[in-house]
This record gives C-alpha cells, sequence and structure tokens, in this order.
C-alpha cells in the first residue's frame, strides 16, 4: 500500500518502462499505455484492490482483467514494479519465446487473469467473472479496463445489459476516455457521446473521474465497492501519451512506437516531469 | 447395438443432450448452462427446470454468452453454452478462438439443430460448417454423437474432459439403435459392424443409415465405424480400416470441405493412402424441405451411400 506521492512516483517509473519497452520491441501501442499509467498505478499499488505478486492465484484475490489488450506495456511495466516477475523480462516485449506477447497471454505471464486481443470481447469475461462470484456469495471483486474506441463493439452493450440486469455491484469498468482511436478521433470515427447518459440508461452507476488524478482514480475505486445493486463504470477521462509531449492528443501515436531518437526525449521528459503530473488537491 | 430392427424408439440427439446435464447437475454443483432464449429447443430447458439457480439466460446475445461462459470457467465453473450451431459456433467464433482456446478455459459449446435435417427453416438456419472452424482450433474437441443415448453419454464425457469441447445435435427425432452399455470413450471410434471390402466412416445421426446401406450391401463385406470423435481423431481404427479394407467411404450431414471426411483424409493420405468417397453436402447451401426429402435431395441418404460404396470400391488398386 503506497501514499499517494509514492504512487505518482510511482507512475511516472512505470512512463518510462513503457518507452523503453515499446522502443525496443519495435511494434505495439504508445498514446494508450502511456495514458493509463495513473489509473494502473492506483490499481495495483493503493491497496484497495486485493492481490498478492507473491500468490498470483491467491482465490480470494480482486480480477483485473483487460478489455483493451493492446494497452498491455503498461499492465506488464505495473505487474513488473509490482513484483509479479522480474523487471528484466519487460524488455523481451513481442520479442520471439517471451511471456510478454504482444497482446497477453493468460497462461504465459503470472498476473493475466484472461488472454486477449479483438477489442471489447473481455468485458463478457469480466462479468461472466462477477456473476460466477455473486452466485457463490463471495466478495472478490471484478475490474475491467476498458477502451473508448471499444464501445463501437456491439458485444460491449449486450455485456452492459447483462451486467445490469444482474446488479452485479462487484463490478466495476474503468473506461480510458482518451477520445482517440486508431483511425481518429472518436467522435469523427463513430460518435459516444452522450457516454454517460449511455451508460446510466443502461442500469449503471457512473462516476466521472480524472485519469491522471491518482488521488481522484483511488477515491472513485473505493466509491465504486460502495455501490449497491449497479455495475460501476468509472469514466477516466485521460491524455492520451500522457507525459510526452509529441505524443499527447496525437491520435497516430495509439498503435506506433517511439524510434531512439524520440524514446531519447521522452524518456528525457519523463524523467524530469519532477510532479507535474499529480493530484490537484495534494 | 440393438439389431437394425424396424421399430427402433425415434428421438432427437438434443433430448439427450438435456437429459445428460440433470444428470450432472445432480452430482456436480459446478455445472452451470447458459442459453440465448431458445432453451427448451436445445433442451437446456430441462436443466433450468431442475436448476434454476445454475441457468443462465443470456438474452440473443451469443457473443457475450460465449465470453460469459469463460469468466466462469476461470472461477472455477463447468459451463455448458447451448444455441443452434449457426449461431454457436456460428456467431461467436473469435469469442471460441481468443477467450475460450487461448484461455484453454473449460467451456462446453454445444451447436444446436446442425445439418440440413433441422429442414423447413431453410439455409440460413441449416449449419453445415460448424465442425469445420471448430476442429481448425488448437486445443479444441469435437464430438458429433449418433443417437440420443450417445448424446447423453457425449454430454457427461464433455464434462469430465478437462477443456474446451465442441457437441453438435440434431433437430429431428432420429433412430436410437445405440444402448446404455455400448462404450463411449472421447477420441475412441466405435467399429459397430466388421468387414473386409470397405469401410464406412459416418458420425451423428447418419451413423444410422450407414449402417442400413452396409445390411443392403449384401455381396459386400462392409465395415461400419461410428466416428462420433471428430478431433482428436481415432488414428489407430482408422488406419487400421484403411489398411484391412483399402476403401473408405465418409458420411457426415455437413460441408464436405473441413468436416470429418477431409479429417479423414488428412491422416490418410500422409499414412495410408487409399481411395476415398465423402458423403456429405458438396459445397453448396441447403435449401427448405422436410428433413427426409432434403437428406435424399443432398445425397446423404441410403441410397447414396451403397452409389459411393460402389464406386469406391471400383476405384481399388
Amino acid at each position: 500500500m503506497k501514499t499517494i506521492k509514492q504512487m505518482e512516483k510511482i507512475a511516472c517509473v512505470i512512463r518510462q518502462d513503457i518507452i523503453k519497452m515499446l522502443e525496443k520491441a519495435g511494434s505495439g501501442h504508445s498514446a494508450g499505455s502511456l495514458g493509463m499509467a495513473d489509473v494502473f498505478t492506483a490499481l495495483y499499488f493503493s491497496g484497495v484492490v486485493k492481490h498478492n505478486p507473491k500468490k498470483p492465484n491467491w482465490s480470494e484475490r480482486d480480477r483485473i482483467v483487460l478489455s483493451n489488450a493492446h494497452i498491455c506495456p503498461v499492465q506488464y511495466a505495473v505487474l513488473a514494479r509490482a513484483g509479479y516477475f522480474p523487471l528484466k523480462k519487460l524488455s523481451t516485449l513481442r520479442k520471439l519465446g517471451s511471456s510478454l506477447q504482444g497482446h497477453p497471454h493468460k497462461d504465459s505471464l503470472a498476473g493475466i487473469e484472461a488472454s486477449g486481443g479483438p477489442i471489447g470481447h473481455n468485458t463478457s469475461v469480466a462479468v461472466g467473472m462477477a456473476y460466477s462470484f455473486k452466485m457463490d456469495g463471495k466478495r472478490n471483486q471484478v475490474y475491467c479496463l476498458v477502451g473508448d474506441g471499444g464501445q463501437d463493439e456491439g458485444q460491449v452493450w449486450e455485456a452492459n445489459m447483462f451486467a445490469a440486469k444482474h446488479k452485479l455491484d462487484n463490478l466495476t469498468f474503468i473506461m480510458d476516455r482518451n477520445n482517440i482511436q486508431i483511425d481518429g478521433y472518436t467522435e469523427d470515427v463513430m460518435p459516444l457521446e452522450p457516454l454517460r447518459a449511455k451508460y446510466e440508461a443502461f442500469n449503471w452507476h457512473v462516476i466521472d473521474v480524472n485519469g491522471h488524478s491518482i488521488k481522484a482514480i483511488v477515491d472513485a475505486i473505493e466509491q465504486a465497492k460502495a455501490i449497491y445493486e449497479k455495475p460501476v463504470m468509472i469514466l477516466a477521462h485521460t491524455i492520451p501519451g500522457k507525459g510526452v509531449n509529441f505524443m499527447e492528443w496525437e491520435y497516430s501515436w495509439h498503435g506506433r512506437t517511439p524510434k531512439e531518437q524520440e524514446a531519447r526525449d521522452a524518456l528525457r521528459q519523463l524523467r524530469t516531469l519532477g510532479g507535474k503530473i499529480k493530484s490537484e488537491d495534494e | 447395438m440393438n439389431k437394425l430392427e424396424k421399430k427402433l424408439k425415434m428421438v432427437p440427439t438434443r433430448n439427450g443432450y438435456g437429459e445428460g446435464l440433470v444428470e450432472l447437475g445432480k452430482n456436480n454443483k459446478d455445472i452451470v448452462v447458459l442459453c440465448a432464449d431458445i432453451s427448451d429447443s436445445t433442451k437446456s430447458g430441462m436443466f433450468r427446470d431442475a436448476y434454476p439457480d445454475r441457468f443462465i439466460q443470456t438474452g440473443i446475445a451469443e457473443q457475450n454468452m460465449m465470453g460469459l461462459a469463460v469468466g466462469l470457467a476461470l472461477t472455477g465453473k463447468i459451463p455448458f453454452v447451448s444455441t443452434y450451431a449457426v449461431f454457436c459456433p456460428g456467431l461467436n467464433w473469435s469469442q471460441i478462438r481468443v477467450n475460450v482456446c487461448q484461455n484453454n478455459a473449460n467451456v462446453k459449446i454445444t451447436g444446436a439443430h446442425a445439418g440440413i435435417s433441422v429442414g423447413p427453416d431453410g439455409m440460413s438456419h441449416q449449419a453445415l460448417e460448424d465442425m469445420a472452424i471448430m476442429r481448425c482450433l488448437p486445443g479444441m474437441v469435437v464430438l458429433a454423437p449418433c443417437d440420443a443415448i450417445e448424446t447423453k453419454k457425449a454430454t457427461i464425457a464433455a464434462a469430465k474432459y478437462n477443456g474446451p469441447v465442441y457437441l453438435r445435435f440434431a433437430r429431428e427425432a432420429t433412430p436410437v439403435f445405440t444402448t446404455e452399455k455400448t462404450p463411449f470413450k472421447i477420441g475412441q471410434a466405435n467399429v459397430l459392424k466388421n468387414g473386409s471390402d470397405v469401410t464406412i466412416i459416418a458420425c451423428g445421426p447418419l451413423v444410422y443409415k450407414a449402417l442400413l446401406a452396409a445390411e443392403k450391401l449384401k455381396d459386400i463385406s462392409v465395415r461400419v465405424i461410428n466416428n462420433h470423435t471428430i478431433k482428436p481423431l481415432d488414428e489407430k481404427t482408422i488406419l487400421k480400416a484403411a489398411k484391412e479394407t483399402g476403401a473408405i467411404v465418409t458420411v457426415e450431414e455437413h460441408q464436405v470441405i473441413g468436416g470429418l471426411g477431409s479429417a479423414v483424409a488428412e491422416y490418410l493420405s500422409k499414412n495410408k493412402p487409399v481411395p476415398i468417397e465423402m458423403i456429405g453436402v458438396q459445397d453448396r447451401w441447403g435449401e427448405s424441405g422436410d428433413p427426409d426429402e432434403l437428406i435424399e435431395k443432398f445425397g446423404m441418404g441410403v441410397d447414396s451411400i451403397i452409389k459411393a460404396v460402389k464406386k469406391v470400391i471400383n476405384k481399388k488398386i
């Protein structure tokens, strides 16, 4: 369990890990991975979510499932920093024989709850887990990270209806609302707004949050646990590429990686980031 | 096996599924059943009535249904997913590929109303490709039981097997010609009738038609194999048949591309090439009609099997 200040520092290190991993890998997704560094840090380091790096299959653990599986570099970096596997593994991302597959593969790596790839598929898997825990009267929480572009997928709304029907209040979705997807801005590709109203109409409880304020994120996760009779959607408003000025808001960085010089520049920015990304009321 | 009596009991294979589920549910609290709004026709309704707390109605949402099943499996349940084969695996193949198979999740996938014999509903509802798209998935077991009794056994065997399994069922009532005592083991084909001139390898309710054809072919010694497991293929039994009889006819209610016939041909072409004829739907769409009429029109009836046997024997070297 870390303090907000400690977590802000960890998130900055995570961002550097991501840049190094992606530069070495030569392919992968930069913008979303950087943008979700604060949310992932909050999930794994705040102590609110139950997990144990020494016992990854601990039966009492909460489940963290990635539905926007392409941002797995951030999860890999956080898992390594949390102690699930040695840091040196991070440099093997996407390489032959690596347990850090291009999209997460459950049986390859401790801490991965479900293999993923196609956008939106794992929303249903997370809902199934939450339903299963309810059936058994267990108290495990299920967290599912979803992308905003992923809301284009019809399956997501099938899953949303099911979760609301069964009042799965042990289920929290956290959306990376960064407004970009591969071909452009979400509102140009396929308008999503009003997202909050959509989820409310589907009988979900919705919390809007600044996705770069670790304190606000932790508060929202705590609040979500206290909501009864409804699944919770935390709309985490994030900046794609957050922390690297030439990546921020640039949808072209959704699916590309930094070249050597760009990586050097990005790392220099991140090293001097200091407390620039912080919770306002700290 | 019962003798080929004229008056065999007629029961749809899907009923065996329902009975199997109810029996499984009795002793194993981890068994859960999901269905997408057609629980009476898939016979998953029998489980729903017996154990309502473990039945999950998903609405008409087959992609979500498959993902839910995976979530349930990854938390220790043994989910059976039920709907028509045209929808599952027809609509949710990606969820099966990534969420079921790439997690090696313990999900049992069932496709009801498979084959052309679904009849009047026509081509959109006649699943003739399901075994092909399931057989190509690494780690997937593919079962096509031949009658209601065997389907019940296959359902129970699927639950005991740890890993993804696909089972296909038919809509129509078909002869029940196996008995409670007939052995059933995943991956082990049953030789129903011995013979030395030619072997018919069949799956699903058409196995019975293969037996009728063999009986009519009095001058030819026909071996008949009930190959209920399309994957993993019982290579030993098939190799033996190819060596001893030198000619093979495959029989399935499925496209000839990608199903049982393909599986047998893939194996034998590498290990014991012999002439093969394939009974099945010949790369075309079905149409509305009476099930029996359709089986005849699309060349899967007894007469077609007899013709194929004669043809393949003439090709023997």
